[in-house]
């Protein structure tokens, strides 16, 4: 099912992709240049898995238009592995993300992404963007004050040429950036790092090899603890880009494939010589913003980004770092949500504070899946006490029969408890208590044994107990009961509410 | 919908043969006293780009601009389709009402393919034309999506292929086949074909087994009352001797079954049913 597309996810927007390609291919390189500096290793590895990730997603991927290739995201991850064990170990453990990521696709992992809310996506992209801008800082400082100049220069070009009439919108202002910063380098003699100071470039292209790895229980030890988080990131990047394109364009995908599709692209990449990456949400963009729709446009992003490193790496070496970094600084400055500063105020100080620690989290660790982890723990913490508020237990006392009925309103589960327990009276001497539960939710065995609780202590006090409606309350803690989709069985479920 | 009158459904598109489509649906409704129901569906292109800006960079708040700006392009290009559907609608039905019909519309976003299955259960007959506005003019090819529709839907089927005469000659081909049992039953029992003259033609090379099949499916069609039976045995290509009888006969519609071969069949071999609506002259109703 990999393989198949319909003809118009190739050919429906020939013109709009071909170019929207050809601009992404132009701010691949230098991003894929700069994470292979993150990660650290040389500048092919990040080329090569460009490519290959591109060239792969392009055919099988399951959000056309999407664009997937090295990220850094995923460069940050493998720091310390590389630093450790060096490059074959990093392209093993490519190999072993793409392995996981498969997996996934098949266990429909994809769908887990529901438990993802809003404010963790945008945690999660304000992370990368800061991430990404940090990232920069090595190379802004203890540096001479050319290399500032430079890149303000460039940063100048990139957000002001598109206001030159004509060639404005026609020339992709980040190569205007490049071009004229290299030929200022050059001209004028300049005494800067380049992207050939940075390590080899790709001279051929991308050859089969086989990670020369021990293939032991030892290299395991080694490369899973760097896999699993890489998986974890790649899928949650890959995913959360494919629904910002499925907004911007107002059409679905398929997000298992795209898991899918994924891990055979890392692992693609990582018999290719090139390093895990993942969807990238700035290139995406930009692919969108330039009409790019269609497989095509992925596919020539990555076919024409190979064809112009292996063919220009004499001229691609003297491009200055400055002229990369203004690239990245643009990056991270589309990738941030701005919106969500703006909207700091509007939001429920809940929604603040998940955003916030999953951006303080990630900045603090540099991994984006222990952020996406905390945020979504703390969603999950903050709808169960708000959901906990949801209960409530009135009495009334009938004179004549001297009984105390108590009427439980609402959800009762681990966070409501303890609530739940200490409504009840029970210094009240009365010879019996009715516990009306028709319209309360009893939703796990917490619920459950705090009524136990409330049963056993009134008739250590003396009263005969009588519980009303326990059958319909307590019908909630079975895991799976499908009401999704029968209004009927909601309605007997959850009425009364 | 489960209790509602199965109705006729004619499908436009502003094509030039959406006049003949109405006209033909118009003279089912009548004859069979079924509601007529029109179809316009709006045709989205997500697969392409209204707008394509190359400058290649992304700003502040990049992702809610984009957003914004394609779905103002999105909503004005939407709107426009949706009028001149309506448009389009409109005209319909002043046209169908001069006949005494009073039509119901209906406008759906996305592909006809979709639209029309979802409306299927409620489907007596549908009416659509061979040609859209995409293939005008082309006299070799069929609608891009007439085949898709037809494979989709379990329901009659009629091809408009040319503007409206009233139908008095029909021809029922026939050849033993159980889409073609299938299709003698249907015309025996539908009043649409009440009062017409029905040539019942059958194209095989053996004369006996075309007597034999001839005869049972007379048979059956004599049990209608009103319908007068010619039978006739024709020896050849069934498509290019159908096609030839229909001229020399003046056969104003002609009836089949479609499509009984499974996908792999026609690809292989080409499928009868494209034959014919390639090169018939005049309507063609499929019988599914």
């Amino acid at each position: 099912m990999l393989l198949l597309s319909k003809q118009q996810d190739w050919l429906g927007n020939i013109r709009g992709d071909v170019l929207a390609g050809t601009v992404v291919a132009l701010a691949l390189i230098p991003e894929a240049i700069a994470f292979s500096i993150i990660a650290g290793v040389d500048p092919k590895v990040g080329l090569y898995a460009s490519f290959c990730i591109a060239f792969i997603t392009a055919i099988i991927g399951g959000r056309p238009g999407m664009i997937s290739a090295a990220t850094g995201a995923m460069a940050l991850l493998m720091v310390t592995l590389v630093k450790d064990h060096g490059l074959q170990y990093l392209l093993a453990a490519t190999l072993l993300t793409g392995l996981i990521q498969i997996i996934s696709g098949y266990l429909k992992l994809g769908s887990l992404m529901s438990f993802v809310s809003r404010s963790v996506v945008t945690g999660f992209v304000n992370a990368l963007a800061i991430l990404i801008f940090m990232a920069q800082l090595p190379e802004l400082t203890n540096v001479t004050w050319e290399v500032y100049a430079m890149t303000a220069a460039g940063l100048g070009f990139i957000y002001l040429f598109p206001y030159v009439p004509v060639i404005g919108k026609v020339l992709p202002s980040p190569l205007v950036c490049i071009v004229v910063l290299t030929a200022v380098a050059m001209y004028l003699n300049l005494d800067i790092r380049t992207v050939g100071d940075m390590g080899e470039l790709p001279d051929t292209l991308p050859i089969f090899l086989w990670p020369e790895v021990p293939l032991t229980w030892e290299t395991l030890q080694i490369i899973l603890p760097y896999s699993i988080p890489l998986a974890v990131v790649g899928l949650l990047e890959s995913l959360m880009t494919a629904t910002i394109v499925d907004d911007l364009t107002d059409t679905g995908s398929d997000k298992n494939r795209e898991c899918k599709a994924q891990g055979i692209a890392n692992i693609g990449a990582g018999l290719m010589g090139g390093m895990a990456g993942c969807a990238m949400i700035g290139q995406s963009i930009i692919n969108i913003k330039s009409g790019g729709r269609g497989r095509l446009s992925t596919m020539v992003a990555g076919v024409f980004l190979l064809i112009m490193v292996v063919f220009l790496d004499e001229w691609i070496k003297k491009i200055p770092m400055a002229a990369l970094v203004a690239v990245m600084i643009m990056v991270s400055i589309g990738t941030f949500s701005w919106e969500s500063i703006i909207h700091l105020k509007q939001h429920p100080l809940s929604a603040n504070i998940i955003m916030l620690s999953t951006v303080t989290t990630v900045v603090w660790t540099h991994n984006l899946a222990l952020g996406v982890f905390v945020g979504v723990l703390l969603a999950a913490l903050f709808f169960a006490n708000k959901i906990s508020h949801f209960m409530y237990v009135g009495s009334v006392m009938d004179e004549v029969t001297g009984t105390r009925i108590y009427h439980v309103h609402g959800q009762v589960f681990f966070n409501s408890a303890d609530r739940f327990v200490s409504n009840f009276d029970f210094k009240e001497a009365v010879d019996k208590v009715t516990i009306d539960l028709t319209h309360a939710h009893f939703w796990d065995i917490s619920a459950v044994s705090a009524l136990d609780k409330v049963v056993i202590k009134f008739r250590r006090e003396g009263a005969e107990v009588e519980l009303i409606g326990h059958n319909e309350a307590s019908s909630t803690i079975i895991d799976r009961f499908g009401v999704h989709d029968n209004p009927e069985e909601i309605e007997k479920v959850m009425g009364g509410h | 919908m489960t209790k509602q009158q199965a109705q006729v459904l004619a499908c436009i598109d502003g094509a030039a043969l959406t006049e003949a489509v109405c006209d033909y649906a118009s003279w089912i409704s009548q004859k069979t006293e079924a509601p007529l129901k029109l179809l316009h569906t709006i045709n989205h292109h997500p697969e392409t780009s209204i707008k394509s800006d190359l400058s290649g960079n992304i700003g502040l708040g990049a992702q809610e601009h984009l957003l914004e700006e394609i779905t103002n392009l999105e909503q004005q290009q939407s709107k426009l389709k949706l009028q001149q559907g309506k448009q389009l609608l409109q005209a319909a039905t002043e046209h169908i009402e001069k006949k005494g019909i009073i039509p119901t519309h209906s406008q759906r976003h996305g592909d006809l393919i979709e639209a029309v299955i979802d409306l299927e259960d409620s489907v007596r007959v549908l009416v659509l034309g061979l040609r859209g506005q995409v293939h005008e003019n082309q006299d070799n090819k069929i609608g891009a999506k007439l085949e898709a529709v037809i494979r989709s839907i379990h329901r009659p089927i009629l091809i408009v292929n040319a503007s409206f005469k009233t139908p008095e000659r029909i021809m029922l081909a026939y050849d033993g086949s159980e889409a073609a049992d299938k299709a003698v039953d249907m015309v025996a029992s539908s009043p649409l074909y009440q009062g017409l003259i029905c040539h019942l033609v059958c194209v095989n090379n053996n004369q006996e087994t075309a007597s034999k099949l001839l005869e049972q499916a007379t048979i059956r069609l004599k049990s209608a009352k009103n319908i007068e039976v010619i039978s006739v045995k024709l020896k050849g290509k069934a498509d290019l001797e159908l096609c030839a009888y229909q001229q020399q006969h003046n056969i104003d519609l002609t009836v089949m079954g479609a499509f009984s071969h499974t996908r792999i069949h026609d690809m292989l071999l080409g499928s009868f049913t494209h034959k014919m609506l390639v090169n018939i002259k005049k309507p063609l109703l499929l019988l599914r």
